[in-house]
C-alpha cells in the first residue's frame, strides 16, 4: 500500500450505487449493476473480470463518456469532493483530461492520424490551461517524452509512424501534461508485444511515484495485476464480487469466483500446480442474468439461497469485500447447507 | 475413412527445411519510373524445424516474427519464397494443385476468431458438414451422422440442438468448439491452431485446451500450436520454437526451454510474462528498443540491438542455430554460457 498511515484513507473517487444500463430493441442491458467503489488516492487499482463483465462501461462511466444507447441510470460520482453527475457538460469536459485522463487499448483511436504529436499535446494543454504559452507547452511536451524514454524528435511524428509502445506513451504523456489524479488505464498494454507491455508498466510503476497520479487498471489479464496493483477489485456479470489487497486476494480468494478465476489463470512457472481449473460453463447474459447471486449456476459451492437472494458486497475484514452468502448471515429460513456438487 | 500408412512410418509428420517467406512491398508508379529497387518484408527469413507425429509443437513469438506466415507455408496457403515443406515424407512443393486439394483433408486449420471464421449464413451442421462434402462426396448419407458424432466429441450436445443454429445464436465458447468439430471431422493428420483460444476468457480458456488435448489423443492428431501467449502454450506444448523477426532463435523441449533458456531473447521474454503472484514481482529490466523493422533488419544476430550480451561479433556474424544439448538449440554466440 502507498498509504502506510492506519487512519482513514485518503479517497480520490468515490463511486456510489453507479448503474449503466443499454438500452436495445427494448431489452436493457444493465452493464454496472450497483457498483460501490473505492479509489484510494496514490494507489494502483487494477479492476479485472473477463470480456461483457462491464469493466470497461465502469471506466468509461467514471469519466461520464457513456454513449446512447447507453445511460448512467443511477448512482453517485465523487471525485475529489465533486459529484461529477450533477456537473453541467461544459463543465465535465473541463474535467476530462485535467483531472482524469484515459487510456485506451487501441491509442490510435484516440490520437488524431493528422495532427503531429506535439501539436496534440499543445492543444491539449492550451484547451485546458488557455494562459500557458505554446513555448511552455513545448517544453513540457518534451520533458514527458524524454521521462518516458522517447526521444523528443519523434514529437514531430504523426501516430502512425511511432511504434504502438511509444503510442500509448504518448497517451500517458497526455494524461501527465495536464497533471491529471487519476489516469484510467483500459486494457491499454493488452495489444503490446510482451516485452513492451513489461516496459510500459515499469514506468506507470515510476510515474506513479512520480507524479503522485493515482492509477485505474482495467484489464483481463490477471498476472498484470498481480505485478503492479497494490489492490484488485474482481468483477462478474456487472457487478464486483470482492475487493482486497492484492497480497491477500491471490494468496487467499474469498469468492468461489476469484478462487476458480485465479486458478484457471496460466502461471510460466512450473510450480507444484501444473492443471489449471476447470470453470465450467461460461459469463452469463448480461440482458437475462440468473437470479440470486449470478455467478451461482457455475459455483461449486452454491447454497439453495443463492439462486433466490442476491448477495451484497459487504466487508469482511479491513480491506476486504466479498459479494457471496457464504460470507454473510443467512435470512431466517435459509440454511448454509451446501448442495451436492454437480 | 482415413488410410493411416501401415508400415515405417517416419517420425516427423512434417519437416520444414530452410524456410524463407519474403513479401513484396507494393511498388509504386513512381518507383518504376525512378528505377528503385523492389523492397522486401522478410517475414520468414530462413527456418528449419521438425514436428513429430502426434506432439504439440508450439511457434511461439511476439507481432512480426513471421509464426502465423509460417503456420500458412507449413499448410501451403501460401508458396515459400524459398525452402522446402515435406508433410508425411511427401515434398508438398512437388504436389499439383488438384492433389493439394486432396492433402488439405489431411491438415486443417482453427484460427483465433471463431466469429470471423464462421459464415454468419451457415448454421452450425452445414459448417461442420462442408469439409465432408467437398472431401468425401459419395458418402452424403453419413455426413449428418458424422458431424453429430465430432459434435459429441468437442461437447455440443445434445447435436440436434446445435445443428441448425446460427453462429450468432450460441455462446462464445460454443463457437469456438464449432470451429474445433470443423477442424477435426475430416480426420486429418495435421491440425494447425492459430491463437486458438486467444479471444475465450480466462475461464473458459482451460476447458478448451483439455479438450484440444484429449481429442489429439483420441484421433491421432498433432497439432501446430501458434501463440504469442507462452504462459497458455505451457499447457499444452511438448516442444516450442521461439521466433525473432523472421528467425527461429531456440527451439527445445518445453520445460528446458522455459526452465533454462539458452537464447538472450527468450530470456527477456520468459521474465517479462508476468506472474499472477503478487509475491513474484519482476525485479529485472526489460531490454532497450522494440523490434525492429523487418523490411530492414539488423545485420548479424538479429537481437543484437536489444540484447544485454552484445559483443562485436553479434553485428557481424550471423549466429547458427546450434544444438547444445540433446533436443535443445539456440542460435547465439554465447549459448554455451548459459548451459
Amino acid at each position: 500500500m502507498t498509504n502506510n498511515q492506519t487512519s482513514e484513507p485518503d479517497i480520490l473517487y468515490k463511486i456510489r450505487n453507479l448503474v449503466v444500463e443499454y438500452h436495445t430493441r427494448g431489452v436493457v442491458v444493465t452493464a454496472v449493476d450497483h457498483v460501490d467503489l473505492d479509489i484510494q488516492r496514490g494507489e494502483v487499482l487494477g479492476l479485472v473480470g473477463e470480456s461483457g463483465c462491464g469493466k470497461s462501461t465502469l471506466g468509461k462511466a467514471l469519466m461520464r463518456m457513456i454513449e446512447p444507447p447507453g445511460v448512467i441510470a443511477g448512482g453517485k460520482l465523487w471525485f475529489d469532493g465533486t459529484e461529477l453527475l450533477s456537473l453541467p457538460e461544459k463543465e465535465m469536459r473541463e474535467w476530462r483530461g485535467s483531472k482524469i485522463s484515459m487510456i485506451f487499448q487501441d491509442p490510435m483511436t484516440s490520437l488524431n492520424p493528422v495532427q503531429r504529436v506535439d501539436e496534440h499535446i499543445i492543444e491539449t494543454i492550451k484547451v485546458h490551461e488557455p494562459e500557458t504559452k505554446k513555448s511552455a507547452a513545448l517544453e513540457r511536451a518534451q520533458s514527458l517524452f524524454e521521462r518516458l524514454g522517447i526521444q523528443k524528435r519523434r514529437l514531430n511524428d504523426y501516430p502512425h509512424q511511432l511504434s504502438g509502445g511509444m503510442r500509448q506513451r504518448t497517451m500517458v504523456s497526455l494524461g501527465l501534461s495536464l497533471n491529471a489524479d487519476l489516469i484510467i488505464a483500459d486494457e491499454a498494454t493488452t495489444s503490446l508485444d510482451v516485452i513492451v507491455e513489461a516496459k510500459l508498466v515499469d514506468q506507470l510503476e515510476e510515474i506513479r511515484k512520480e507524479f503522485w497520479v493515482t492509477i485505474l487498471l482495467i484489464t483481463h489479464n490477471i498476472a498484470l495485476v498481480a505485478q503492479i496493483a497494490d489492490r484488485i477489485a474482481v468483477m462478474y456479470a456487472g457487478k464486483i464480487v470482492e475487493i482486497g489487497l492484492v497480497n491477500d486476494v491471490f494468496l487467499d480468494p474469498l469468492h468461489p469466483y476469484t478462487q476458480g478465476l485465479l486458478q484457471s489463470v496460466p502461471n510460466i512457472k512450473f510450480d507444484e500446480r501444473e492443471e489449471l481449473f476447470k470453470m465450467p460453463g461460461e459469463p452469463p447474459s448480461l440482458s437475462n442474468p440468473p437470479p440470486g447471486c449470478r455467478f451461482h449456476p457455475r459455483c461449486p459451492r452454491v447454497m439453495p439461497i443463492c439462486s433466490q437472494v442476491e448477495p451484497q458486497l459487504l466487508e469482511i475484514s479491513p480491506d476486504r469485500l466479498v459479494d457471496c452468502w457464504l460470507y454473510q448471515d443467512l435470512p431466517e429460513g435459509y440454511e448454509s447447507t451446501t448442495e451436492v456438487e454437480k | 475413412m482415413s488410410e493411416k500408412p501401415e508400415v515405417s512410418v517416419p517420425e516427423n509428420l512434417v519437416e520444414v527445411n530452410n524456410l524463407k517467406k519474403w513479401f513484396q512491398i507494393q511498388s509504386g508508379m513512381l518507383d518504376g519510373v525512378l528505377s528503385r529497387e523492389a523492397v522486401y518484408v522478410r517475414a520468414v527469413d530462413g527456418v528449419s524445424f521438425n514436428i513429430r507425429r502426434g506432439e504439440v509443437f508450439g511457434l511461439a513469438g511476439e507481432s512480426g516474427s513471421g509464426k502465423t506466415t509460417i503456420g500458412r507455408l507449413v499448410i501451403r496457403l501460401e508458396e515459400p519464397t524459398e525452402g522446402d515443406v515435406i508433410f508425411d515424407g511427401i515434398d508438398l512443393a512437388t504436389v499439383k494443385s488438384g492433389e493439394m486439394r486432396k492433402m488439405r483433408r489431411r491438415m486443417q486449420v482453427i484460427f483465433q476468431d471463431p466469429m470471423a471464421s464462421l459464415n454468419p449464413r451457415m448454421t452450425i451442421g452445414e459448417a461442420i458438414t462442408h469439409g465432408l462434402k467437398i472431401h468425401f462426396p459419395g458418402d452424403s448419407e453419413n455426413h449428418r451422422d458424422t458431424a453429430h458424432n465430432m459434435m459429441e466429441k468437442v461437447g455440443l450436445t445434445p447435436p440436434n440442438f446445435f445443428y441448425d443454429k446460427y453462429p450468432h445464436q450460441i455462446s462464445g465458447g460454443q463457437r469456438q468448439r464449432v470451429v474445433i468439430a470443423r477442424a477435426l471431422v475430416t480426420l486429418p493428420d495435421l491440425v494447425l491452431a492459430d491463437e486458438p483460444i486467444a479471444m475465450a476468457d480466462v475461464s473458459v480458456r482451460a476447458l478448451l485446451l483439455d479438450l484440444m488435448v484429449r481429442l489429439k489423443n483420441e484421433l491421432n492428431l498433432t497439432y501446430l500450436f501458434i501463440t504469442h501467449d507462452l504462459a497458455t502454450a505451457k499447457y499444452i506444448c511438448d516442444r516450442i520454437g521461439i521466433l525473432y523477426l523472421g528467425k527461429m532463435v531456440e527451439i527445445g523441449a518445453l520445460r528446458d526451454v522455459y526452465t533454462h533458456p539458452l537464447h538472450p531473447y527468450t530470456q527477456a521474454l520468459m521474465t517479462a510474462v508476468p506472474v499472477p503472484d503478487p509475491r513474484e514481482r519482476r525485479t529485472q529490466a526489460m531490454p532497450a528498443g522494440e523490434i525492429p523493422n523487418p523490411i530492414n533488419p539488423p545485420s548479424g544476430c538479429r537481437f543484437h540491438p536489444r540484447c544485454p550480451i552484445a559483443q562485436e561479433i553479434c553485428s557481424n556474424e550471423e549466429p547458427e542455430l546450434r544444438e547444445l544439448e540433446p533436443g535443445h538449440s539456440a542460435a547465439c554466440h554465447f549459448a554455451e554460457d548459459f548451459l
